[in-house]
This record gives C-alpha cells, sequence and structure tokens, in this order.
C-alpha cells in the first residue's frame, strides 16, 4: 500500500497511521505544522512503516497547497493508491456562534476546502488506475443538531459530497469511504463531557482499516454509533427541539 | 481549544483523596508544560502523588504525547515521549524480540511516571530501578527552559529525577537501553511456601538461580502461616521451549460499577487469600507462562480500584532492610495483622543495590506492599503506627503509594531529602513545581 496522509500527526489520523505502519505501508504525510512533523515521520517508521518517510506542507486553509503537496507525494512515492484525509477543524458551537470569522474559517476547512483536497486527490487516485480515498467526515453531519450546527452542516454537505463519489465513481476503481465518527476521545474534543459509547482513537481506526480493506462506502466508529445515529435520525423535529443532544 | 485548560476530577489509583482540577491535554507536551505546575500520566500512583498541589494550578497530561522518536534495532537503544504508555511499548516491541529493562507490575503506566516513580521490578536484585537504563532525560524544568539531562549533563538534576516524583521538573521524551529477549514467552515456576522463613529463604535462594523473583503472601495468616504464600520465579523463555507463535492480545474485562464498601469485609478477604494459597495445590508448578500474566496479573481487570468501594483503598509498600532472623518484617506483618490490616494483596520482594536516583525507594532489604480499602480514622492510624516501625527498623516507604504518611515520619526515614530538596531549590527557586504530595510531605506552598 502506498498512501498520502493528511493530517496524520494527531488524534485518528496518528492511530491510523499507526495501523497502516504495522502493515509496513509507504506513507507520506501532508501536514500544516512542519515544525513538528519529523517526530511523526520517525514514529511511524519505527512502528514498521517502510523507510524513510517523506513529508510536505499542505494547508487545509490554503487550497492553492493541494495540487503541489499530492505532486509530491507521487513522485516520492512513484504514485500512490491510497489518500486518508483526517485534517479538519472543530469549535464548539457556543465559539461559533460569537465568532463569525472563525465560523467562516470552519465553514471553508471542513467543506469546500476538504472537498477540493478530494477533487485533487480523486483526479490523482484515478489517473493511477483507482484506489481509496477515505476522508473523516463526522456524525454531527447526520442531522441538525443543537450542539452541532454549524460544524454539522459544513460535515453534512461532505458526507453528501463523498457519497456522490462513490455513486460515480466506484466503477472506474475508486472506492470513496465516508468515515462518520461520533464523539471520540481526542485533542480535539479534550475537556467536552464524554458522552455513552464515547470511542478511543485506537478503535476507531481499526475499524476503518477493516472498512478500507472490505471497501465498504461508509463506516461510524465506534459501530454503536450507527444505532444511535438510526434513533437520531427518525427522531420527530418536536423532540429535536426539547433535547439537547 | 486543545491547549486551554479544563475542569476534571483527578484521583489516584487508590481514588482517595480527589480534587477538582485544572488539566491542560495536547499532543504537544512542550507547549502544555510551559503553563502546568505538575505533569501527570496515567494517574497509577495510588495516593496524591500525580495531584496538583492547588485546584487553579493547571495539570500537564502526558498522555497524547505517545511518539518513539527514535529506536536503533543495533543496540536497543529507544527514545520516546513521555506519554507513551508501557502498554504500546509491549505492544510494538515485545514480538520483536525487546522488552522494556525493568517493568512495574503494570502496563498501565506512561514512559515519564516510570522514570518519575523510578519503577521496580520483578528483577531489581539484579537489574536495579528503571532509572538505572535510562540514559538521558529532556525535561522542561521551572524557568520553562528546556534541559537535556543524563550522567554527564546536568548529573544532579538528572539523578534527582529519577524518582523525583515529578518535582524536579516536566519530562518530555526519555531515551533508555531496552533489553533483548530470546522469546517473548516467560518460563516461570512457582512454589506453595508454608511461612515467612521459608518465604524469605526461597527469594534468597532463587534470586541466585532467576533474573525474576516475587512472592505473594497471605497475609491474614497469624502465628505459625504467618507469612505463607506462593513464590514465583521467572526468566525469559528460549526459542526451544516456547510456542510458535508470539502471545496473543489478553481480553481484558470491565469492572462494571463501584462495589458496595462492605464487599470487602475480613471474610471475603479471607475467603479469596486462602483459595488464593490453596489454588497453588501442587507444591512446585513450571512451565510457559504468558508475559502478560507474569507481569500484569491484574491487568485483566479494567478499573480493578472500583472493587474497593466509594471510600477507595490505599497500598503501604516498604522496604525493610536485612536481618538474619527475618525479625522486621515478622514484625512488620505481626503488627499490620493486630493493627486491624487486612488486604487481598501482599507482594514480597527482595530488593538489590540502592540505585542513582536521588530518591529511588528500593535499598538491599525486604520490600513488602499491601493493598487495604481505606478506613477515615482507622487507616491513617494504621500508616503512623507502620511509618513508625518501619523508621525503627532504618527502613523507608515508596510515595508512589503513599497517602497518608505524615512529613516528619518521613524525613525521619529519608536522610536523603536535604540533598534532593538542595537540588529542587536550585531549578526551581519560585516553588512552580509542585504535587499535592509536596505539599503533604515536602512542606511545599499549598
Amino acid at each position: 500500500m502506498k498512501a498520502v496522509l493528511f493530517g496524520a500527526s494527531k488524534g485518528m489520523g496518528r492511530a491510523l497511521a499507526r495501523l497502516l505502519a504495522a502493515r509496513g505501508a509507504q506513507l507520506f504525510l501532508l501536514e500544516h505544522q512542519v515544525e513538528d512533523l519529523e517526530s511523526s515521520a520517525r514514529d511511524l517508521e519505527i512502528r514498521g512503516a517502510a523507510t524513510p518517510i517523506k513529508t510536505a506542507y499542505c494547508d487545509l486553509l490554503q487550497p492553492a497547497t493541494f495540487g503541489p503537496a499530492l505532486d509530491q507525494a507521487r513522485r516520492e512515492l512513484g504514485g500512490f493508491d491510497t489518500v486518508v484525509v483526517t485534517a479538519g477543524l472543530f469549535a464548539s458551537q457556543e465559539k461559533l456562534e460569537n465568532d463569525p470569522q472563525l465560523a467562516a474559517q470552519l465553514l471553508a476547512a471542513d467543506f469546500t476546502n476538504t472537498v477540493l483536497f478530494c477533487e485533487e486527490a480523486r483526479k490523482r487516485l484515478l489517473g493511477g488506475g483507482g484506489g481509496t480515498l477515505c476522508v473523516f467526515s463526522s456524525v454531527a453531519g447526520e442531522r441538525g443538531r443543537k450542539p452541532v450546527i454549524l460544524y454539522g452542516a459544513a460535515k453534512a454537505g461532505l458526507s453528501r459530497y463523498l457519497e456522490g463519489l462513490d455513486h460515480k465513481f466506484r466503477a472506474q476503481g475508486l472506492k470513496t469511504l465516508c468515515v462518520k465518527p461520533g464523539f471520540v476521545k481526542t485533542g480535539m474534543t479534550v475537556g467536552l463531557k464524554p458522552p455513552p459509547f464515547a470511542g478511543t482513537p485506537d478503535e476507531v481506526a481499526r475499524r476503518v482499516l477493516k472498512a478500507m480493506d472490505r471497501g465498504w462506502p461508509e463506516v461510524y466508529v465506534p459501530a454503536m454509533w450507527r444505532w444511535v445515529m438510526c434513533v437520531i435520525r427518525n427522531l420527530p423535529r418536536f423532540v429535536m427541539r426539547i433535547i439537547k443532544f | 481549544m486543545s491547549q486551554q485548560p479544563y475542569r476534571s476530577k483527578l484521583e489516584g489509583w487508590g481514588r482517595f483523596p480527589v480534587v477538582d482540577g485544572l488539566v491542560l491535554k495536547s499532543e504537544n507536551l512542550a507547549a502544555i508544560t510551559e503553563r502546568a505546575s505538575l505533569s501527570r500520566g496515567l494517574g497509577r500512583s495510588y495516593g496524591d502523588s500525580s495531584l496538583p498541589a492547588r485546584a487553579d494550578s493547571p495539570v500537564a497530561d502526558t498522555t497524547l504525547a505517545d511518539r518513539l522518536l527514535g529506536f536503533d534495532p543495533a543496540s536497543g537503544l529507544l527514545r520516546a515521549e513521555a506519554g507513551v504508555s508501557l502498554l504500546e511499548l509491549n505492544r510494538v516491541f515485545l514480538r520483536r524480540g525487546w522488552f522494556v529493562p525493568v517493568s512495574p507490575g503494570t502496563q498501565f503506566v506512561t514512559l515519564g511516571g516510570m522514570v518519575a516513580s523510578d519503577v521496580h521490578g520483578k528483577n531489581h536484585h539484579v537489574d536495579g530501578c528503571f532509572g538505572e537504563h535510562v540514559r538521558s532525560l529532556r525535561l522542561r524544568v521551572a524557568d520553562s527552559r528546556i534541559i537535556e539531562c543524563s550522567d554527564s549533563l546536568e548529573q544532579e538534576l538528572f539523578r534527582a529525577t529519577l524518582g523525583g516524583m515529578g518535582l524536579t521538573g516536566h519530562v518530555l521524551e526519555v531515551e533508555f537501553q531496552m533489553r533483548a529477549i530470546p522469546t517473548p514467552w516467560i518460563w516461570g515456576e512457582s512454589e506453595r511456601i508454608a511461612n515467612l522463613d521459608a518465604m524469605v529463604a526461597g527469594l534468597k535462594t532463587a534470586a541466585r538461580d532467576w533474573p525474576m523473583t516475587v512472592g505473594w503472601v497471605d497475609c491474614l495468616a497469624r502465628g505459625a502461616a504467618l507469612g505463607r504464600g506462593i513464590l514465583m520465579k521467572g526468566r525469559w523463555a528460549e526459542a526451544n521451549e516456547a510456542p510458535d507463535k508470539p502471545p496473543s492480545l489478553k481480553r481484558r474485562f470491565r469492572v462494571p460499577f463501584q462495589f458496595p464498601s462492605l464487599a470487602l469485609c475480613k471474610p471475603s478477604m479471607k475467603a479469596f487469600n486462602l483459595a488464593y494459597y490453596w489454588k497453588h495445590i501442587q507444591r512446585v508448578r513450571h512451565g510457559i507462562v504468558h508475559p502478560d500474566s507474569f507481569f500484569y496479573p491484574l491487568d485483566i481487570l479494567d478499573d480493578w480500584n472500583l472493587i474497593y468501594g466509594r471510600r477507595g483503598f490505599t497500598q503501604y509498600q516498604c522496604v525493610l532492610p536485612h536481618a538474619d532472623d527475618n525479625g522486621p518484617a515478622r514484625r512488620f506483618l505481626e503488627l499490620f495483622v493486630s493493627g486491624g490490616g487486612m488486604g487481598f494483596l501482599c507482594v514480597i520482594k527482595d530488593c538489590g543495590a540502592e540505585g542513582k536516583g536521588m530518591l529511588s525507594f528500593p535499598r538491599p532489604g525486604m520490600s513488602i506492599a499491601m493493598d487495604f480499602p481505606i478506613h477515615p480514622t482507622k487507616t491513617p492510624a494504621l500508616v503512623d503506627r507502620l511509618n513508625e516501625l518501619v523508621i525503627a527498623e532504618g527502613g523507608r516507604i515508596y510515595l508512589t503509594k503513599d497517602t497518608f504518611t505524615r512529613p516528619e515520619h518521613f524525613r525521619a526515614m529519608e536522610p536523603r531529602l536535604d540533598a534532593f530538596n538542595a537540588v529542587r531549590r536550585k531549578w526551581d527557586p519560585q516553588g512552580r513545581i509542585s504535587s499535592a504530595q509536596s505539599v503533604r510531605l515536602l512542606g511545599d506552598h499549598a
């Protein structure tokens, strides 16, 4: 496997990268914080990834960096068959409501720019005969919910886009996987009170890897969230207006 | 977002005391330690070692800083961030033929914690503490500088940090020597032992032939049976003895809820101890043992501390100098039993030489550790009496397990304390780094 990982230095991206490393995959890391990126690369090498792991600067807030970064990955790896996107922004609904600039940034990063990145990645994957495009969306996009209105709206758009990609390009060999994590205890959710069925990055990564191996178009992680969201999706509006979740 | 401190209930493994603390948690350990008064890893120290001195002084949670930074497969030298857990190290390295040089009795500890407690294990009589195998440390000291220290660089700071309970600075990175092992399996032998004299003699004899030894003692047995138990010995299995497959990950079980405090009454403890002793019906057993069962028998139960109920529990661990008649250990066990102490687990182990950690716990002698539930009045009184005996015998206690010791008792058993305090004052004149334990025992400002 030759995989390009966007956002693998933290949280669920880090956990998934480690599982790929343990399989001896060839990895290429994209990140906007480059100072510390070498340490993440060494970590993955020690855990079994093919050496040396190369890296490139890529910033989710700057779409102009996407194409060149992916081209560099293609040159260094000699083509790639997997792209994993775990990069994304998160902020609480309260913060976003009070800071329109932050809201604009988050909406751009989690929807527009992620989609633009996927477009660049898709073209290169299809050009190489197909492969897997694994993108982390969120269960927040499943229903308009009070604590995640803006974040959820961006993720809803992203999930729909990924669904469309899968419908259009699977026949040409491009498997699109939309990952929908529920609450996962990572650096991103530090300080938030974990609800029931909160997951750990490691258990999320194991299930995502299984989904990648089997070519699933969509996966809820932890698995329990599939049923939680099934209930949430079917709650009548008057209930959604009352509950805080 | 991740670098804003958040409120969280903090407690050690004994679940007493509990504080409502402020926590900083991020992959970027260098950033969060700049503002923290203490670092904490997985919180497996029993008492107040990992708790902040004040509710408003933030604690850096290191567990997201868990990267391996460098490994030399030729020499076994490993460098890693302080938050990496022993569980993770074992998962990555055991099947490749490497193991940590010294392992405590649980995998749920971080490298930073192993340094701060200067942990010891079943191989202490040959290999000493973890600190003996640490090459260098990267520390964030109180004035916010980052210092690399080792035996040749800032030696004093280095040695004060080994076993220094995190009070000399925040450990950011640890470089240490891993050990090459022939297979990831253990060849073990266990023996039923009738009394204390036989246990001590057994440990001493076993120490000559076995790299790893430990004894479990039925701490409710009295009289002639005082000190009876099971003696366990082990070594790494050779390739021709071990199964071909690497050991599988053991399935873990959860303790689903906090037990009522009454669950641990004297009869239930007695039953447990009796069953554990007589389960070993043959006098001697030997064979191939899963490394997790050998090193971490209790790790199979997640959250087993809930068994002790609402009031929590503590562990008392001390080391008593050797004596020909085993008097110190005998007097200690007698005092424990007569003082109303009752415990599930009592572990006895002969310690080797004192290490280079300035405040490191082990010294030549017998280490005895026992868990017991906390009673609001009886437990502090019992700990006082045990401490008085330990002082009289010339022994000392293990800070990582301690919750109730008085400062004057600690001072009486620690002639090394002045030297340690001097290093702390030199690197932290304003007292920025402290813990609830250092307030209780070392006179730090609350």
